[in-house]
């Protein structure tokens, strides 16, 4: 019987697969990657040819990308450098795709099919101006031409190779170029802007070799503001600088004419000034007064006229020529719930040519741009489609009254992240889609079982994909055991709340919040962080959690701050408030109320702290913990660091009794002419940590880990090593770094690394910190551990002291006693840039750690904590090898199957968040960028279940089998026995 | 035409390779990425589109991409020493010092940060390709033996053929002890066959 227990339990050992890398054929089973692009500003449509239909687009992340029409999703796409913001996009000879980027400075084209990038041209001009970009019609040679201008001068580029024909300089000082026209037909452009804002200038330049054709000005007596709009090749519409009166100039055949009309007389009760809506459409230009949107037409010599005033929020589209010459542009205007889609003829008003209404999503807010294109129906009428970009970035196509496909755009940009418990299953609550019966799960695992022995047909292995894939499992919107099911609740840039599926990565809400929503008392609101407010446990159980959205009204930080509380379970907005005070700070304070609800500590641009909720039983539980409270600021642009502690009510106001005045206990001070704070790091507040001590092996010794949660890493750089790699040499940088306790401002370790400079990612937890810098001497990145550990404490491994209790254990960690700690610090280095890096964290803290770390190359590659150990040496002991101490290398390595992402890239990486999942052995890891990317990590393997490949169905044939094969042998045991007898 | 002449001297300038000065402030880094064929194309991991490999300087100051045949250039660069990188899935590359001098423009300084090894021209080419799956075993018998149903399935063979043997071997009279004792056990119930009830 002993065999047989042997053999069970080898049975059950062999099956634990290591799964810190994956199989192919594992992808998608526990992680998800979506993909975004961010704000479209500009689109154009290529839809000419027969193939697939499709739009290029550059959005405000500096992403060009190709999206199929049909369907929305992405071609291909490319993601400019950070300060390579596209100035603008079009198609050239129906096959490439030119961007202008940078301020004017680099204009690449990029094959239409696959996104290959065909060639790349750098423009220097003089002095720095707007960038226009201009396809024309104009052959040079049997080139395509087309004319940018950008940096004070006017470049004609051939589209085939992007040569540049010819340039011309715009020289005069106070010129500001607003317009590249191109009558149609014609081969030369017009060059028009404004000099000295108070004088219009006309150039005429022959667009086959640049020469200057013809160069007239007219003076006006008043001053031009910012925006034209195009109203005919030759005509163009401005406002003059008080806003009052609009300006109709022409250019007709090299003469100006400049036309004034003042507003009130066209619009009666006109309140306050206009601003002009840029756009080209023929002999209609849009105003902007206040909230209204008036549409006006030029009929015929300088005649204006109103056409239509609109009291709902607008969006106008730009203009689209339609075959005869004729001009369509569009209109899309809110009405409660639903838009109106309209698509009319520029010289007629009352003809619509579409007039659809759609019923619209309350939780995408307004239109914010329309881009239309057309298609000619079977009986030969126009169709139109519409893709239309609303308040939360998302991307819509609209076509026959119906939205045909929408993008998540909003996601793009996540300024934060936090995770909610979905509800508890419940009796009577089956949430499971389908539940699955005995004989299906059986013979799911026999699917299985083939798959192991390699007897699966094709169609089989396709079946057992998709059972894998689409389990229900792992998407059920309640919690489960593991804790790998949660929600992920993200907030854009946009102001609007994500809840995500950490199963499938679906939306389970969404919600624009009206809170951070664009109003007369605040102009720009923003998002800034995003907390836990209500997790509910034992007797609170059967209300939802909430979450704590944060923000302002405007981006300096004394802007007055706005609260919203948001059910975590339904996305509705519970409360919302605006404050009286700023937020420059957000403590979530670790104590709760009868309700769970969490204390916070908002702290406003006048160091006064403010306590949420305010209620009194807030009040008295703050009362408690008074002398407890402490937190500091870093003010980098000073260098310097306070710490604060909480004095009294706040004396200004008497009556708001949730304020306190805060009193500096310390201040660190940096020398502004040799230290810059580039980065400052604190332990994740909720982090576990198993045990403080740590036994090293070698010499039978204890080391006492120095765990504070007041602890911050703090890096400075010399100001002159602040800027790029490349900018100084070795000698004239460094890097210093401190640890500093946060509640006595006492440094406890500072060290300088020579010859280094930034940018520097750091994480801090337990009792370490990792960072990441550059080393000019070497020219690699390095990363550096710092261990930090308690020597107060180090002379408690004498056992007779514990058993007699002589020890000082139980004594309270208090940053006032005098501390004596010792660290241990040791460098590699590492091959690539870092964006982001992070820490595996685990319920309990058992669990070894692994490192996260966001490359330039937007992967997220896992490295053991281990390799970063400061007491690895060249040659370890038999000891410390057997303590699991790696022999030490120069430099970190590179394991490609330990890359998390496999062979996703996370575009535009911004930030790994780490969240414990119940299994201790699991972390749930989240990256967000541009792309979203999941994922379920075991940074020791899963020791404590059973892994998917685990075959039940096998174990339990076996057993059966066994069970069988011993019953038939015993009967046939019997018989011969009973033979035998006869005999 | 001065700048037409120029802007044609930095077109052929492009395709050899050399750091050069461009118009005025700041100087052009020009390279190639290069992929030699075969690598990358074996085993599970796809490589990655041409088209989506990045060229990254400074840890990403700037940002471009290649043109169809492998070259890329960065404009407008200050003089001195600066890292390029190269960002493509499936192929690991080290980062490339590159010295930009202002005294003897046109000269190039390339070195490979990982292995210190110097550049003549600025060709980068990956160091390995990169495998991101583990791979899966291909069927062998040798596996199916080793694994535990295999090791069960020897172990009950063994029993069936062996035992009969050693039984014939041993003494009559152990072996109608034996008998005695079995036939007071009777069947073997499954309880006794688990862990728990082996142990009683």
């Amino acid at each position: 019987m002993a065999i047989t227990y042997a053999v069970l339990l080898f049975l059950i050992f062999y099956s634990f697969q290591p799964t810190l890398s994956l199989y192919e054929d594992q992808v998608g089973l526990t992680d998800w990657h979506q993909q975004y692009i961010g704000k479209v500003k500009q689109a154009v449509f290529h839809t000419h040819k027969t193939g697939r239909k499709r739009v290029v687009v550059s959005t405000e992340d500096n992403v060009i990308a190709t999206l199929d029409l049909r369907h929305g999703e992405i071609f291909w796409r490319h993601v400019l450098g950070h300060n390579d913001v596209v100035d603008g996009i079009d198609i050239a000879l129906g096959k490439y795709v030119i961007t202008l980027s940078s301020e004017g400075r680099i204009l690449r084209a990029w094959n239409l099919p696959d996104g290959q990038m065909v060639w790349e041209s750098s423009l220097h001009g003089p002095k720095h101006s707007k960038s226009l970009l201009l396809m024309t019609n104009v052959i040079i040679e049997k080139d395509n031409v087309v004319v940018i201008f950008s940096n004070g001068r006017l470049h004609a580029v051939s589209c085939i190779d992007g040569e540049v024909l010819w340039n011309k300089d715009f020289e005069a000082e106070s010129l500001e170029v607003q317009k590249v026209i191109q009558p149609p037909g014609s081969n030369f452009v017009y060059v028009v802007g404004f000099a000295a804002s108070s004088q219009f200038e006309m150039y005429q330049i022959n667009a086959t070799n640049g020469e200057l054709l013809k160069h007239e000005s007219e003076a006006f007596s008043g001053r031009f503001s910012g925006e034209v709009s195009l109203v005919s090749s030759e005509t163009l519409v401005a406002l003059d600088s008080t806003g009052l009166i609009l300006l109709r100039i022409s250019f007709h055949e090299g003469k100006i004419s400049i036309q004034q009309t003042p507003i009130s007389d066209l619009v009666e009760d006109s309140p306050g000034p206009a601003v002009i809506i840029p756009s080209s459409i023929m002999g209609l230009f849009t105003i902007k007064i206040n909230a209204v949107t008036i549409f006006i037409r030029v009929i015929g010599k300088g005649k204006l006229e109103v056409v239509e005033k609109a009291n709902h929020e607008t969006a106008v589209g730009d203009a689209l020529s339609l075959s005869e010459g004729q001009q369509a542009f569009a209109l899309v205007q809110h009405a409660g719930r639903d838009i109106h889609l309209t698509v009319k003829l520029a010289h007629d008003w009352g003809g619509d040519l579409l007039k659809e209404s759609i019923k619209m999503d309350q939780q995408r807010g307004l239109v914010h741009k329309v881009f239309i294109n057309n298609y000619v129906r079977t009986d030969g009428s126009y169709g139109f489609r519409a893709l239309i970009v609303m308040e939360d970035h998302s991307l819509l196509l609209l076509q026959q009254g119906t939205i045909v496909w929408s993008r998540e755009d909003g996601l793009a940009s996540i300024i934060d992240v936090t995770t909610s418990e979905l509800p508890v299953e419940r009796a009577g609550v089956s949430v499971a889609k389908v539940e699955l019966n005995l004989f299906e799960w059986l013979k799911g695992h026999m699917l299985k079982l083939k798959g192991t022995l390699m007897l699966a047909t094709p169609e089989d292995i396709a079946a057992i994909q998709y059972m894998r894939l689409k389990s229900s499992e792992k998407s059920k919107m309640t919690r489960d055991h593991n804790g790998f099911r949660k929600l992920l609740i993200a907030l854009t840039r946009a102001g609007k709340l994500f809840a995500l599926h950490t199963g499938d990565g679906r939306i389970v809400w969404s919600r624009l919040l009206q809170s951070l929503h664009k109003s007369e008392a605040c102009q720009h609101p923003i998002g800034l962080n995003l907390s836990p407010w209500q997790v509910p446990h034992h007797h609170a159980l059967d209300e939802n959690p909430s979450v704590l959205v944060v923000g302002r009204c405007g981006p300096s930080s004394d802007a007055l701050g706005i609260l919203s509380f948001i059910d975590s379970y339904t996305g509705k907005e519970l409360s919302s408030s605006r404050l009286v005070h700023s937020v420059a700070q957000v403590i979530p304070l670790p104590y709760t109320d009868s309700t769970e609800q969490r204390l916070h500590l908002l702290i406003d641009a006048d160091k006064h702290a403010h306590l949420y909720p305010e209620t009194p039983e807030a009040i008295s539980i703050f009362r408690r913990e008074f002398s407890n409270i402490y937190w500091y600021s870093v003010e980098d642009e000073n260098g310097i660091i306070k710490g604060y502690a909480l004095k009294s009510k706040c004396n200004g106001n008497v009556d708001d009794k949730f304020c306190f005045d805060a009193r500096e206990l310390w201040s660190i001070v940096l020398p502004s002419e040799s230290e810059k704070i580039i980065a400052t790091v604190t332990r994740k507040m909720n982090e576990a940590v198993h045990t403080q001590a740590k036994l090293i092996a070698a010499d039978q010794d204890v080391m006492y880990k120095y765990v504070s949660r007041n602890l911050l890493f703090v890096a400075t750089v010399a100001p002159k090593a602040s800027g790029e790699i490349g900018s100084v040499t070795p000698e004239e940088s460094w890097l210093v770094v401190y640890l500093i306790d946060t509640v006595t401002g006492c440094v406890l370790h500072r060290m300088t690394h020579h010859g280094s400079q930034g940018p520097v990612e750091a994480v801090f937890s337990e009792n370490w910190v990792v960072y990441h810098y550059f080393n000019l001497r070497a020219h690699r990145y390095e990363m550096s551990v710092i261990e930090i550990y308690d020597q107060s404490r180090a002379d408690n491994k004498d056992v007779w002291k514990l058993v007699v209790g002589k020890h000082n254990l139980t004594s309270p960690i208090s940053s006032y006693s005098r501390s004596e700690v010792v660290t241990k610090s040791q460098s590699y280095f590492f091959t690539h840039s870092l964006k982001a890096i992070a820490v595996t964290s685990t319920a309990k803290g058992i669990t070894s750690k692994q490192l996260l770390m966001g490359t330039i190359g937007d992967q997220v590659l896992a490295l053991d904590k281990r390799f970063l150990d400061p007491r690895r040496s060249v040659n370890p002991t038999q000891a410390e090898r057997e303590e699991g101490i790696i022999p030490l290398t120069d430099s970190l390595p590179i394991i490609p199957q330990s890359y998390i992402t496999h062979n996703i890239r996370v575009e535009g990486l911004r930030g790994i968040i780490t969240v414990a999942a119940k299994l201790e052995s699991t972390t749930l890891v989240f990256a967000h960028g541009l792309d979203l990317f999941f994922t379920h990590f075991a940074p020791s393997r899963t020791y404590d279940s059973l892994t998917e490949d685990f075959s039940c169905a096998l174990l339990l044939i076996t057993i059966v089998a066994l069970v069988a094969a011993i019953f038939v042998t015993w009967l046939l045991s019997q018989r011969k026995e009973l033979q035998d007898k006869w005999r | 035409m001065a700048p037409i002449a120029r802007l044609l001297l930095l077109v052929l300038l492009s395709t050899a390779l050399t750091i050069s000065s461009g118009s005025g402030d700041g100087y052009t880094i020009n390279g190639r990425v290069k992929i030699p064929q075969g690598l990358g194309t074996k085993g599970f991991a796809l490589p990655g589109k041409m088209s989506n490999i990045k060229v990254i300087l400074n840890g990403g100051q700037i940002v471009t991409y290649l043109r169809p045949d492998g070259y890329f250039s960065f404009q407008n660069i200050p003089a001195g020493t600066h890292l390029v990188e190269v960002a493509a899935i499936g192929y690991f590359f080290s980062p490339v010092r590159v010295d930009v001098s202002a005294r003897n423009p046109g000269k190039v300084q390339a070195a490979l940060t990982e292995n210190r090894k110097g550049l003549s021209e600025l060709v980068l080419e990956p160091l390995r390709d990169e495998q991101y799956y583990e791979i899966r075993e291909p069927f062998s018998i040798m596996n199916v033996v080793k694994s535990p149903m295999g090791l069960m399935m020897g172990f009950m063979l063994l029993v069936v053929f062996i035992m009969p043997k050693l039984v014939e071997n041993m003494d009559p009279e152990e072996m109608k002890r034996a008998q005695e004792e079995m036939r007071n056990q009777g069947v073997p119930s499954l309880a006794s066959l688990l862990p728990g009830g082996g142990r009683n």
